[in-house]
C-alpha cells in the first residue's frame, strides 16, 4: 500500500519535533528516515528557550500515509518529546539564506533595488560581490533568488524552514496531553 | 556510599532482579569481571558472542523477565548485533551490555573499538554511551524500564572502560524519569466500545492473534474472550501458545475453536477463514508479509479491529477500521467485561454455519504428510517429539523447513513454550536460545528442533551447554539441504538447487561426542521413537540426528507476494 517512489499524492510536510538535547538525537532522527527510504528535503535545529530541550524543524515529500508512518515513527524515539505536524492549521514558516551575489559596476544599483524591494539586507560588500541576507517563506526566497540569478550567484546558503502554529498553544511543556496519542485515538469521542 | 562504576553496575543489577548474565570477557570489561565474584550473580560463559545475545533472548522469552548479556568492545560487540536485532524484531526485553575504550580515546580507531550505539541505533529499543560514572545507575534503572515496559525490546548499554573504572557516590534512582517515554497501556474505552458494537454486528468474525498475546500476558483472556463470543482462532508463528492448541496436551484433541497458524505456511482453515471474514480482529499482531501476503487480498471484505501498544504497528500495512492502542491484556479484560455484562444473544443460532464452515475447511485440507517406505519423515519425528514429550517441552527451534514443521505439528497450549526466531529469521538462533530457557526453566525440558544447516551456525555453544550441566536435547532433521531454500528453488527457480546442498556434514554424533555430550542416531522411521525415548531418559545434553527425507516440502505454501487464499497443497 505504501510506496516510496513518486506519487501523484506526494506532498510536502513540515513536521516540527521537540527533542531532549542528548547526544545522537539527531542522528535518531535522521536515521529514521534514512533506514525507511523516506527524505528529507530540509532540515534545521537549535535549543529552544527551555534548557535541555531543542527543536527540529524537517520537511519531507510523501502521501499522508507515509508522513503518518514518519510521525508515528519520530513519536516513538524515547528521546522525542513532542511531534508536531503542520497540517490542518495555522503556522508561520520562515527561511533564512545568505545569497552571494556578483555584482560588477553596472549591476550593484539594480542589486540593491532587488534587496529593497524584498526587504533583504546586505551584509558583506567587496569590490566584485554582495552577500544578501533574506528572510522569507519559500515563495520569497525562490523569487528574489530567481532575480539575482541574471546577475550571477556566487555561493547560496540556506538555513532551512523553521515553522510554528500561530496563536497561543504552546507545545513540549510539561503537563500537556502526552505524545503517545495516535491521531485516530484524538479524533474519537466516546 | 563510594563505589566503583563496576560496583555500581552489579548493585544495579541486583536490584533490577537479575540472576544470571550470558557474556563473554574481554579487555575493556575486565574491570566488571574483577568484580563479578563479590557478587551473588550467575554468569554463563559462552563460546562467541552471538550465542550470549541469544541465550539472553531465549532466557527472557522463556521467563518474562529481562535477559542480560555482558560482552567487551569491538568484535565483542559487534558479535551481538545479530541477537539484537533478532531480539528487536520480536520484541523481548533484553540488556545488552558493551565495554568501551576510555572516553578520552574514543573516535581515535582505538584497539578494539567500534562504534556500537551508532551500529546499532536502527535495531534497539533505545540505547546508551554513559560517559560519567555519575550517570551509571540511571541510565541502567532507564535501560531496564525500556526494555520491558510498553513493547518490549532490547536496549544496548555501552560502558567505557574509564567509566567503569570510576568511583561516585551511588544512590540508586527511584523513579524513571523519561519525558519522551510514556506508552499508552490503557486503551481508549470509546475505541474498545466501538470494537465491541462491531463484534456484536459480525457474522464471520476471525481472531487474529500475534506475539502481543503473550508480552502481555493475555493468553487466559484471550481463550476467555474467544469462548464466550465463539470465534475461532488463528495466530501468528510468534503467537503460537498464546492460545490452547488442544484440549489435552500432549493429545490431537483440538480445541474446537483453534484454526492453527496462518500465513504462508498457514493452515488452509486458516487462511480461508481470514480471507473469507467480515471482521477481522487482531491483538498484539503485526501484519507482516509472511502473514498476509499480498496486502490488497488480506481479508478483504473485512472490519478490522487491531489491539496493539505500539502506535507505529497500527495501520502500517493494512488499514483498520478500528484502532485501540493499548495492552492486550487490559483491552481483552475490558472487552469481556462489556460482553459479560451484554451477552450477544442466540450466540450458538448466530455463529452455526460459521462455525460448520470453519470445520469443512479444517476437514478438507488438514495439514498432512504420508510416513510410508524405510525414509524418515519430518513431521514423523515432529510427530513423535509431541507425543513422547507430551506436549510440555519448551521447544526452540532455528529457521527454515525445521522451524515451520515445529509450527505446524507441535501443538501449544500454553505461552513461553515455543522460542523460535520469527522476524528476523536467525538461523543459529535456536540452539543458544534453548540454554537460555533451560537456565530460566531448569524443570522444563528444552528441544531444539534444528536442521543441519542452522544447527551449524552455533554448535560452539554445546560445550556452553555440557559446562553448565544444560540438558537440552538438540533433534537435527537432516535432508542434507537448505531444505527451504531449496524448496523455494525447486518451486521457483527451475530446480536449479545451486548452493544449497549440504553434500558434507560433520557426524553428528561424534561431534556430539567430542563436546562431552551425547550423540544419537536414526536413519530408519521404526530407530526414531527409541531414539527419542533414549534422548529424553538422558539428564545429559542430547544430539538427536534424524536423516530424513531429502526432497520433502512444508505445504500449504503461499508463494510470496500472492493472496493467502492461493495456496499450494500437498
Amino acid at each position: 500500500m505504501s510506496s516510496n517512489g513518486p506519487n501523484e499524492n506526494n506532498q510536502r510536510h513540515t513536521i516540527g519535533v521537540l527533542v531532549e538535547n542528548q547526544p545522537g538525537v539527531l542522528a535518531r532522527v535522521a536515521g529514521l528516515f534514512s533506514g525507511r527510504g523516506f527524505n528529507i528535503e530540509s532540515l534545521t535545529v537549535a535549543e529552544t528557550n527551555e534548557p535541555g530541550m531543542s527543536r527540529i524543524t524537517l520537511v519531507t515529500t510523501g502521501d499522508q500515509h507515509i508522513v503518518e508512518q514518519i510521525i508515528k515513527q519520530l513519536n516513538k524515539l524515547i528521546n522525542v518529546i513532542k511531534v508536531i505536524e503542520f497540517r490542518n492549521m495555522e503556522f508561520v514558516e520562515r527561511e533564512m539564506a545568505l545569497i552571494k551575489v556578483k555584482a560588477e559596476k553596472q549591476s550593484r544599483a539594480e542589486i540593491l533595488r532587488i534587496v529593497d524591494i524584498f526587504r533583504a539586507k546586505v551584509v558583506d560588500v567587496s569590490p566584485y560581490s554582495y552577500i544578501i541576507e533574506v528572510t522569507g517563506d519559500e515563495g520569497k526566497i525562490s523569487a528574489i533568488l530567481e532575480l539575482l540569478n541574471q546577475f550571477g550567484i556566487l555561493e547560496l546558503a540556506r538555513t532551512g524552514k523553521a515553522a510554528m502554529a500561530r496563536g497561543k498553544k504552546e507545545y513540549g511543556k510539561k503537563g500537556l496531553p502526552h505524545k503517545i496519542v495516535t491521531r485516530e485515538q484524538e479524533t474519537v469521542d466516546e | 556510599m563510594k563505589l566503583t562504576g563496576a560496583q555500581i553496575f552489579f548493585e544495579c543489577l541486583k536490584r533490577e532482579g537479575v540472576d544470571v548474565i550470558f557474556g563473554y570477557p574481554g579487555g575493556a570489561v575486565l574491570d566488571i569481571y574483577h568484580e563479578m565474584s563479590n557478587h551473588n550473580i550467575k554468569h554463563i560463559l559462552v563460546r562467541h558472542e552471538q550465542g550470549a545475545a541469544h541465550a539472553a533472548d531465549g532466557y527472557a522469552r522463556a521467563s518474562g523477565k529481562v535477559g542480560v548479556c555482558l560482552v567487551t568492545s569491538g568484535p565483542g560487540a559487534t558479535n551481538t548485533v545479530t541477537g539484537i536485532a533478532t531480539a528487536y524484531m520480536d520484541s523481548v526485553p533484553m540488556v545488552v551490555f558493551t565495554g568501551q575504550v576510555p572516553t578520552h580515546l574514543i573516535g581515535n580507531d582505538a584497539f578494539q573499538e567500534v562504534d556500537i550505539t551508532g551500529i546499532t541505533r536502527p535495531c534497539t529499543k533505545h540505547n546508551y554511551l554513559v560517559k560519567d560514572v555519575r550517570d551509571l545507575a540511571r541510565v541502567i534503572r532507564e535501560a531496564f524500564y525500556l526494555a520491558r515496559s510498553g513493547r518490549p525490546g532490547p536496549v544496548l548499554v555501552d560502558l567505557p572502560k574509564n567509566v567503569i573504572q570510576a568511583v561516585t557516590n551511588f544512590v540508586y534512582p527511584e523513579t524513571v524519569n523519561l519525558r519522551g517515554y510514556r506508552p499508552t497501556i490503557e486503551p481508549h474505552k470509546g475505541q474498545v466500545k466501538r470494537a465491541a458494537q462491531a463484534i456484536r454486528k459480525a457474522k464471520r468474525p476471525v481472531i487474529y492473534a500475534g506475539g502481543g498475546v503473550i508480552h502481555s500476558g493475555a493468553s487466559e483472556e484471550l481463550r476467555k474472550l474467544a469462548e464466550i463470543l465463539q470465534i475461532p482462532v488463528t495466530t501468528t508463528l510468534m503467537g503460537l501458545g498464546g492460545f490452547p492448541a488442544t484440549l489435552k496436551k500432549g493429545t490431537k484433541e483440538f480445541h474446537p475453536l483453534w484454526m492453527g497458524m496462518l500465513g504462508m505456511h498457514g493452515t488452509y482453515c486458516a487462511n480461508m477463514a481470514v480471507s473469507n471474514c467480515d471482521l477481522l480482529f487482531a491483538i498484539g499482531a503485526r501484519f507482516d508479509d509472511r502473514v498476509t501476503g499480498k496486502v490488497e487480498a488480506f481479508a478483504p471484505n473485512a472490519t478490522i479491529i487491531h489491539i496493539d501498544v505500539d502506535p507505529t504497528s497500527i495501520s502500517k500495512n493494512v488499514i483498520v477500521d478500528i484502532p485501540i492502542v493499548g495492552d492486550c491484556k487490559r483491552t481483552l479484560q475490558y472487552l469481556i467485561s462489556l460482553f459479560e455484562e451484554e451477552p450477544i444473544h442466540e450466540l450458538k443460532e448466530k455463529r452455526r454455519s460459521w462455525l460448520e464452515q470453519i470445520d469443512e475447511w479444517k476437514r478438507a485440507h488438514p495439514l498432512t504428510y504420508k510416513q510410508e517406505g524405510n525414509v524418515i519423515k519430518p513431521q514423523f519425528v515432529v510427530e513423535k517429539l509431541y507425543e513422547l514429550s507430551k506436549g510440555d517441552a519448551v521447544i526452540t527451534t532455528e529457521v527454515g523447513q525445521n522451524q515451520m514443521w515445529t509450527a505446524q505439528f507441535y501443538h501449544f497450549n500454553e505461552p513461553r513454550t515455543l522460542i523460535t526466531s520469527g522476524g528476523l529469521g536467525t538461523m543459529g538462533y535456536g540452539f543458544p536460545a534453548a540454554i537460555g530457557a533451560q537456565v530460566a526453566r531448569p524443570d522444563k525440558l528444552v528441544i531444539d528442533i534444528a536442521g543441519d544447516g542452522s544447527i551449524q551456525m552455533n554448535i560452539q555453544e554445546l560445550v556452553t551447554a555440557v559446562c553448565n550441566e544444560l540438558p537440552v536435547k538438540i533433534a537435527i532433521l537432516n535432508n542434507g539441504y537448505l531444505g527451504m531454500v531449496r524448496q523455494w528453488q525447486e518451486l521457483f527457480y527451475n530446480k536449479n538447487y545451486c548452493q544449497t546442498c549440504l553434500s558434507a556434514s560433520p557426524d553428528f554424533v561424534k561431534l556430539a561426542e567430542a563436546y562431552g555430550a551425547v550423540g544419537l542416531k536414526a536413519v530408519t522411521p521404526e530407530e526414531v521413537e527409541p531414539v527419542i525415548k533414549r534422548a529424553l531418559e538422558t539428564p545429559k545434553t542430547v544430539i538427536m540426528e534424524f536423516v530424513v527425507d531429502k526432497e520433502e516440502g512444508v505445504y500449504p505454501m503461499v508463494p510470496a507476494g500472492k493472496p493467502i487464499n492461493e495456496m499450494l497443497l500437498v
